[in-house]
């Protein structure tokens, strides 16, 4: 059994080859910082952040279809807190309230039923955006909107799924040689669900907690792989995170949801990546549509390069000094999830 | 029953809500005059400022928004070396407010104002249309019994302390919202206690600030801005209860950043932490006080992490949680 001591010690003092990890979920790229991970490891460890913000790869069109429903008469948007800052092609919800729009704060799935059962006049429209984590929510509003024979609420859902985008950054970016795997996502998908990418790519998929100790010692499983070149899935998070993950979650979300190609904003379509209400529930559909939505990226913004682990943010020319959270040009800032936005309040700039 | 627009009309009404609920609870001889300003005597040095509240929910865990508008202001006075002497109470009412939430209100003032030693001596009622909600400003003076606490004087060398458990507001605000069932209450509290303390020990008190909106990390870059020093702090240190610190996880919240309304930060010299620490023990609100960190050279706020590891703390951009005072 090696101590937490020699772990920081043999990482602090890691000559061999450079290696590129990508930690996939924002909570990961808080924690390294907040445990000051950086400072104790070697520079040759590099750590990156991937596309594991929802808010930071959803579509600005779907903002604007959200925005046109918060404008409308006797409708109401339902969302979870980070929605609100990110811009569309014209405005963010917050701009829209501003004007009169209806967007309310969602704090728990059963809010949503409660609200609706009081106000029987509105059409209350929410917001559906996320990973794994937070689809099975969806899936509980839907069964209960069912049982309690609801007729107003309507989802329109950009909800994505974590491991065709690890497919896609395998298949297209060389540079990543080992990934942290997202704790929270892991514990409902099991991690099962990395072994055909281990397989197939001959990388390291490591899962981790939110504990500086999980982070240092998932980077010092990885060294151990690559440098005895023998790959596999390593759970270090087994007291949620199980082989199968949380069937109960997946059941109620495979009732609901079926799987279609979808569009990540900085990135493009990704085939399968995205998950819409099944066709006999089709009349629960706010309309979400799954067309091209690909928008410029404003001038200069690289937020593309940082969502696929090209660039750290401090290399966007923008960052820190056109682009910051109170005047966000890309939506990486936007967004508590977003790298950008954590690096820089973080004091990124000076790291 | 619930108020209208008549009691806001300057009429019979509005006189009822006065007599009836307001001088019922506030009571002092300069108040019950009822004209139209109060007339004090003060010593030749006063404190003297405002602020609003506009905290939602009303009612919270550990406090109301009555308790929080006196000691919003107490504690302001308090961290510029000020006893708190006055207070006036303006009240905004939207019509549909149930009296009996008013009256409610007033009692809490009236309480928290005795304990901080404050007199409440002028108010101002209002009534506008909305949804019963109920919005306070309070303005208050008080009596410098400690010159020189600035920002701005804080040197190399000195002690940071802080006066307890980081985010309790924060948090009780956050649940109630929420309608998260939890233990957590807010820590709303007036602070003049832990100053006289801190005067009986003779402390040289650089600077002294209420951890509230914006979190101790955002007065932490203060300091470094304006007194143009360094700050080192130890995570190791960082007073945040257990209860917090798993509600933090949870949320993904940071108690660096979050909102306190009965806790101080406390710039002391050296020599003077120890007994520093010790008075702020032994008052009422301080007794969780810890040394925190130290002022050191450089320009900007580091935290040595429990690993080992160093981790800068930035300023809080964007909005924290809003309306919670």
């Amino acid at each position: 059994m090696i101590t937490l001591e020699q772990v920081i010690k043999e990482l602090g003092s890691y000559d061999g080859r450079p290696i590129k990890i990508m930690e996939v979920c924002g909570t990961h790229t808080s924690s390294i910082f907040k445990h000051g991970i950086r400072s104790l490891i070697s520079p040759k460890l590099e750590l990156i952040s991937g596309p594991g913000c929802p808010v930071c790869v959803t579509s600005a069109l779907y903002i604007d279809k959200l925005v046109e429903y918060s404008l409308m008469e006797k409708h109401c948007v339902l969302t979870f807190a980070d929605m609100l800052k990110v811009k569309g092609t014209t405005m963010s919800l917050t701009e829209a309230k501003a004007v009169g729009g209806k967007v309310r704060m969602l704090y728990s799935p059963l809010s949503a039923i409660k609200l609706a059962k009081e106000e029987p006049d509105t059409q209350f429209i929410i917001a559906a955006v996320g990973f794994e984590t937070t689809t099975p929510i969806y899936a509980l509003i839907m069964e209960e909107v069912i049982k309690s024979n609801i007729n107003n609420i309507r989802l329109l859902t950009s909800m994505k799924t974590i491991l065709p985008a690890l497919t896609y950054i395998c298949d297209n970016e060389k540079g990543i040689d080992a990934f942290l795997c997202p704790g929270h996502v892991s514990v409902i998908t099991g991690s099962r669900i990395y072994e055909e990418l281990v397989m197939k790519y001959q990388k390291p998929f490591v899962i981790a907690g939110f504990e500086g100790e999980h982070i240092l010692g998932a980077v010092y499983e990885i060294v151990q792989q690559i440098t005895e070149g023998s790959f596999h899935t390593k759970n270090l998070y087994p007291s949620v995170v199980s082989v199968e993950g949380n069937k109960k979650a997946q059941e109620l979300v495979e009732e609901y949801f079926e799987e279609v190609d979808d569009d990540w904003r900085e990135i493009g379509r990704i085939p399968s990546s995205g998950l819409r209400l099944r066709e006999k529930y089709h009349s629960y559909d706010a309309g979400s549509s799954f067309a091209a939505s690909q928008t410029d990226s404003p001038k200069g913004c690289r937020c593309r390069d940082v969502v696929l682990g090209r660039i750290h943010p401090v290399d966007c020319p923008l960052f820190h000094k056109v682009c910051t959270p109170m005047n966000a040009i890309g939506p990486c800032m936007v967004s508590t999830e977003g790298a950008c936005g954590i690096w820089y309040k973080n004091g990124g700039k000076n790291q | 029953m619930k108020i209208n627009m008549s009691y806001g009309s300057g009429g019979a009404l509005t006189s009822k809500l006065i007599h009836e609920v307001f001088i019922k609870y506030f009571n002092n001889p300069i108040l019950n005059r009822m004209e139209d300003a109060a007339v004090l005597k003060v010593s030749e040095k006063i404190a003297f400022t405002t602020d609003s509240f506009v905290v939602t929910p009303m009612f919270f865990p550990g406090g109301d928004i009555g308790k929080l508008a006196v000691c919003g202001t107490v504690n302001d006075l308090t961290m510029m070396g000020a006893i708190p002497k006055y207070l006036t109470a303006g009240f905004i009412i939207e019509e549909g407010t149930e009296l009996s939430e008013i009256e409610e209100v007033a009692r809490s003032m009236a309480n928290t104002a005795k304990e901080a030693g404050v007199k409440i001596v002028a108010g101002d009622t209002k009534v506008i249309e909305g949804n019963g909600g109920i919005y306070i400003n309070t303005s208050g003076i008080g009596e410098i019994v400690k010159t020189g606490i600035s920002v701005a004087h804080c040197r190399q060398g000195d002690v940071i302390l802080v006066s307890g458990n980081l985010g309790e507001h924060h948090a009780a605000i956050m649940s109630k919202r929420m309608e998260i069932d939890n233990q957590i209450v807010s820590d709303c509290a007036p602070l003049t206690g832990i100053l006289k303390e801190l005067m009986k020990e003779k402390v040289p008190i650089r600077f002294m600030r209420d951890i509230t909106r914006g979190g101790l990390a955002t007065i932490l870059n203060e300091i470094t801005d304006s007194s143009l020093c360094g700050v080192v702090i130890e995570e190791g240190n960082l007073p945040v209860s257990a209860e917090i610190r798993g509600f933090c996880d949870i949320l993904g919240l940071d108690p660096l950043y979050m909102a306190n309304e009965g806790k101080l930060l406390a710039v002391v010299p050296k020599a003077k932490a120890k007994r520093a620490l010790a008075a702020m023990q032994r008052s009422k609100y301080g007794k969780n006080a810890v040394i925190l960190g130290e002022i050191t050279e450089g320009n900007s706020v580091t935290m040595n992490t429990r690993l080992g590891g160093r981790r800068k703390i930035d300023l809080l951009y964007g909005e924290g949680l809003p309306r919670i005072c």
